[in-house]
Parts: structure tokens; sequence; C-alpha cells
């Protein structure tokens, strides 16, 4: 087998893991938290989750009707066999997985419709390339789903607002997705670097660890408040104003510019969906499915 | 409360319903997002009817994934959409088609709930996300209409449930906003928490 051949079949898989297998880490904490859940109506959206994905599990099917605008992030060692052919490579999956998934058809091209494939040349699907040392080509596969990314949040704030700026800004952000984006939430916050790039910082901050604090304890002190304050809100499972607002958060920090103070809040709905692969140079596979 | 509701709902019934109340319907269910909302409207306004009835049926902001199937069709996931995009029509919709249930996530907001009390309609919320537990009420697609037009997830898809749900009504047909309680209550820890804020 090629290792085109190899990648495109790992990426399809990658987009069938995500879409179907809910990471155990989730399940375990949301049915700990349905447990702890007092009112009637919020414990009830969690028993539909869990059902949910219990069902998408056993039947291989989609947990969640919207299977996301198709991303990948790359991570390409420099001595990896493929180079640009690898764009060509995931767009192929993307279409093999609409198909074989099946997923729903999503890329909308804004003249011509929905393109039917989930690709529309040159940007869908998202693709973040990453250049590393090594032989080893890292593929996460991250579909996002609509109604979450419509309620990011994005704004330059003034550095004098420091710190408490930035916070004030995340739950300001949180409180306006209230119920729209199918909580219980996980957050992302990018701070610093450029008004582009922030957003991206945040998504990527959603992929770290489930539970695991920044490695620097400042950063992760702000973390651990910034999440119990977003759950003191209490928009509750579906906004519904029972059981919890947020499952994890996490914060990506970077340098500024000294005028600027750029935050990114990228919010993801319960369903985070992502599976990560690294395919070695002689085309061997191993797949990490946690959390 | 928990009501199974046979459509066409009788607005007698849905009267009945109240806030925090759970509901599951058996009978029509028909899938309408954005742009299946629009163009209803559009031909009601042209004096023209769109190709389906709405009346006493439950309408759900849904996108399905459907796949072929023989000759029909299969419906794959079918999880609601949020709803707030409808807000901007939804009140025109109930005034003119007069669907018993509207099923979504995420609430609606003040227009959808007078026009559910003036003319006798309530919103279940299904659980977002939920799109196997939802295919587990479909029994069957009975029609599609607008496909080609509007793509898979934005056309009507005419569903034979039974038992679909389980949905909270969020919105009663006598003033009751249950999202837009909760709203407000986030609104004021908002701005204590940011009061707070060190």
């Amino acid at each position: 087998m090629t290792i085109e051949k190899v990648v495109e079949d790992t990426a399809v898989e990658l987009l069938r893991i995500a879409a179907t297998e809910y990471p155990k880490e989730y399940v375990k904490e949301l049915e700990k938290l349905m447990k702890e859940t007092k009112g009637e109506v919020g414990r009830s959206q969690m028993v539909s989750i869990l059902e949910d994905v219990a069902l998408a599990r056993k039947e291989s099917w989609p947990m969640c009707q919207d299977t996301g605008l198709v991303a990948f992030m790359v991570k390409l060692g420099d001595e990896f066999p493929l180079r640009s052919s690898l764009k060509e490579v995931l767009v192929n999956a993307t279409r093999r997985a609409t198909k074989e998934i099946p997923l729903r058809p999503n890329a909308v091209d804004m003249l011509k419709g929905n393109t039917n494939d989930n690709v529309c040349d040159p940007h869908v699907p998202i693709l973040y390339f990453e250049l590393v040392p090594g032989k080893d080509l890292e593929l996460t596969a991250m579909p996002k789903g609509g109604g979450s990314s419509n309620v990011a949040a994005h704004r330059m704030l003034k550095p004098g607002l420091g710190m408490k700026g930035v916070k004030s800004f995340v739950i300001e952000a949180l409180a306006a997705a209230g119920s729209l984006g199918c909580p219980p939430y996980f957050v992302g916050v990018g701070i610093g670097t450029s008004e582009d790039y922030c957003m991206v910082l945040a998504k990527k901050a959603l992929l770290k660890p489930f539970r695991v604090r920044n490695h620097d304890p400042k950063i992760a002190a702000i973390e651990e408040e910034l999440f119990t304050k977003v759950n003191e809100l209490g928009i509750g499972a579906m906004g519904l104003g029972e059981g919890p607002t947020a499952l994890d958060l996490h914060i990506e920090m970077a340098a500024r510019h000294p005028a600027s103070l750029p935050v990114g809040v990228v919010i993801s709905c319960w369903a985070l969906r992502h599976a990560k692969a690294t395919i070695s140079a002689d085309g061997k596979v191993k797949i990490d499915k946690s959390a | 409360m928990e009501y199974h509701l046979k459509t066409p709902v009788p607005e007698a019934e849905v009267r009945k319903l109240r806030v925090g109340d759970v509901i599951y319907v058996t009978g029509t269910v028909i899938t309408a997002r954005d742009e299946a909302h629009l163009k209803s409207l559009e031909l009601h306004e042209a004096g023209k009817r769109p190709p389906v009835d709405f009346k006493g049926v439950a309408v759900f902001h849904c996108g399905p994934i459907m796949r072929k199937a023989g000759k029909g069709w299969e419906t794959v996931a079918a999880g609601p959409t949020t709803s707030d995009r409808m807000e901007i029509f939804q009140d025109k919709f109930i005034e003119a088609f007069r669907p018993a249930v509207i099923i979504g996530k995420g609430g609606m907001g003040d227009r959808t709930s007078k026009a559910c009390q003036q003319y006798g309609c309530v919103y279940g919320a299904f659980t977002g996300g939920a799109a196997l537990l939802a295919v587990k009420g479909i029994k069957g697609v009975r029609d599609v209409f607008w496909l080609e037009e509007l793509g898979m997830p934005e056309c009507l898809w005419v569903y034979d449930v039974d038992d679909f749900g389980p949905m909270i009504i969020t919105i009663d047909a006598h003033g009751g906003n249950l999202t837009a309680d909760v709203k407000k209550l986030v609104t004021a820890r908002r701005d204590r928490i940011m009061a707070e804020m060190k």
C-alpha cells in the first residue's frame, strides 16, 4: 500500500472515530455530573446525551447530525515522505468520509450552494500545518459543528485592561453564548499574538488533554478560576439552567504587540469531536482516542 | 407532566401544556430550517401554498443526515439545530401555517413566545446533538420536498414518527419561556461575576 493510501485511510478513520466515538473520559465525567445534577430537566438532558453517545458508539453512526466543517491539524515531520501532496490526500479522505461514514455535506459555496462533499477548494477542509522534526506525521481530525462555532467571540482589548479584562471578556462571551451552542461547553481561550491568530490558539486550546491544567502554574490558576466562574453562570445543560455549564476550559497564551491585547474564545458543544493518529515514515499507524 | 401527543394536535390540547412538561409526538414531524422557513413564507405571501400542510403537526428545526436506501430514504442522524436563527420569522410562520409544536434546541425569543400564545403553539426543546435518539422515534420518511434546490440539511423532510422525543416544553401558550427566564438569571450572574472580578 502506498503511503498516500495509508494516510488517506487513516484520515477517513479519524473522521469516523471523531463523529461516532465520544471519548470515554467525557462519558465518565458526564455520568458523574448527571448524578450530581439536582433538577429533573437538567438531568434529562444529560441522560439523552449519554444515551445518544452510547448508540453512536454501538452503531458507528454520527452522534450528531451536524458532523461539522472538517478540519485537520497536521504536524509534518521533516523526514516524512509526503509533502505538498498531503493536501490532496486529506481532501480525498474528506470526500470519502462524507460518503462512507456518512457525514452531512456541510461545505456551502456562497455563490453555488452546497458542494455536497464537504470540500470546497481551496480552504475547505481547513488544514493547519506545522513543521516538526522527525520522521512521523501526526494527524488530528477536528470537525466542528456550526452551532457552537457561531458563539465564538473575539475582541482586541485595550492592554491597560490586563488579565482582569481578559477574564471578564471570557465570562461575557460565555454568557452571550448561553443556550445557543449546546452546553455543557468546552472552552478554548487564546490570548496574545494577532487579531487572527488568537482564534487559532483558542481553537487549538480545545484539544489540550481533558482536565489537565496549563504547565505554567499562573496560567493554570487562571484556567481554574475561569472554569469555576463559567460554571457559576448557571447556563446549565442545553441552557435550561440546571446541570453543568462547562466541561473544561483551556488557555493558550502567547506574546502580544505592546499596543494590542487580542483575545479569542472558541467554544465547543458537549460533542467536542477529535481523534489523533501518528503515522510513521514506513506507514505504521498508531491511533490515539484519548480525550 | 408527561404527554404523548398525536398529530394533528388540537389547539385545546396544545394549550394544556406548560413549561417543564415532557412531550412525545406521534404522527407527522416535518424538518424546516432557515431556507425552508423563508421559502414557505415567500410562497404564502405570494398567495401560494408550500407542498406540505404544517397545520397541527410538529415542525422540527433540523438538518438531518439522510441516506438513500432502495427507493426510499434512511435517516442516519437527525438532532435539532439552533432555533434562535428562526426567531426572525417563526412568528410569521406560526401565524401563516399554525403548527402545534416547534421542535428545536436552545430556545426562542419574545416574538415566537407571543405567536405561541396567540395561535396556540408550543416550543419543545430536544436535547442538542442527540441525533440518534431522534432517529429512534422516526419510523419512516414519507416525503421530501425542495431537496434539489435547498440541499439535504435545508429541505423539507416529512417523517412518520412514533413517540418522538422526549422534548421539554420551554415555551408554552401562556407566555412561559424557560430559556428566556434562565437568560435573565445568567445575565444577572454575569454582571455580578464581572463586578467582582480581580
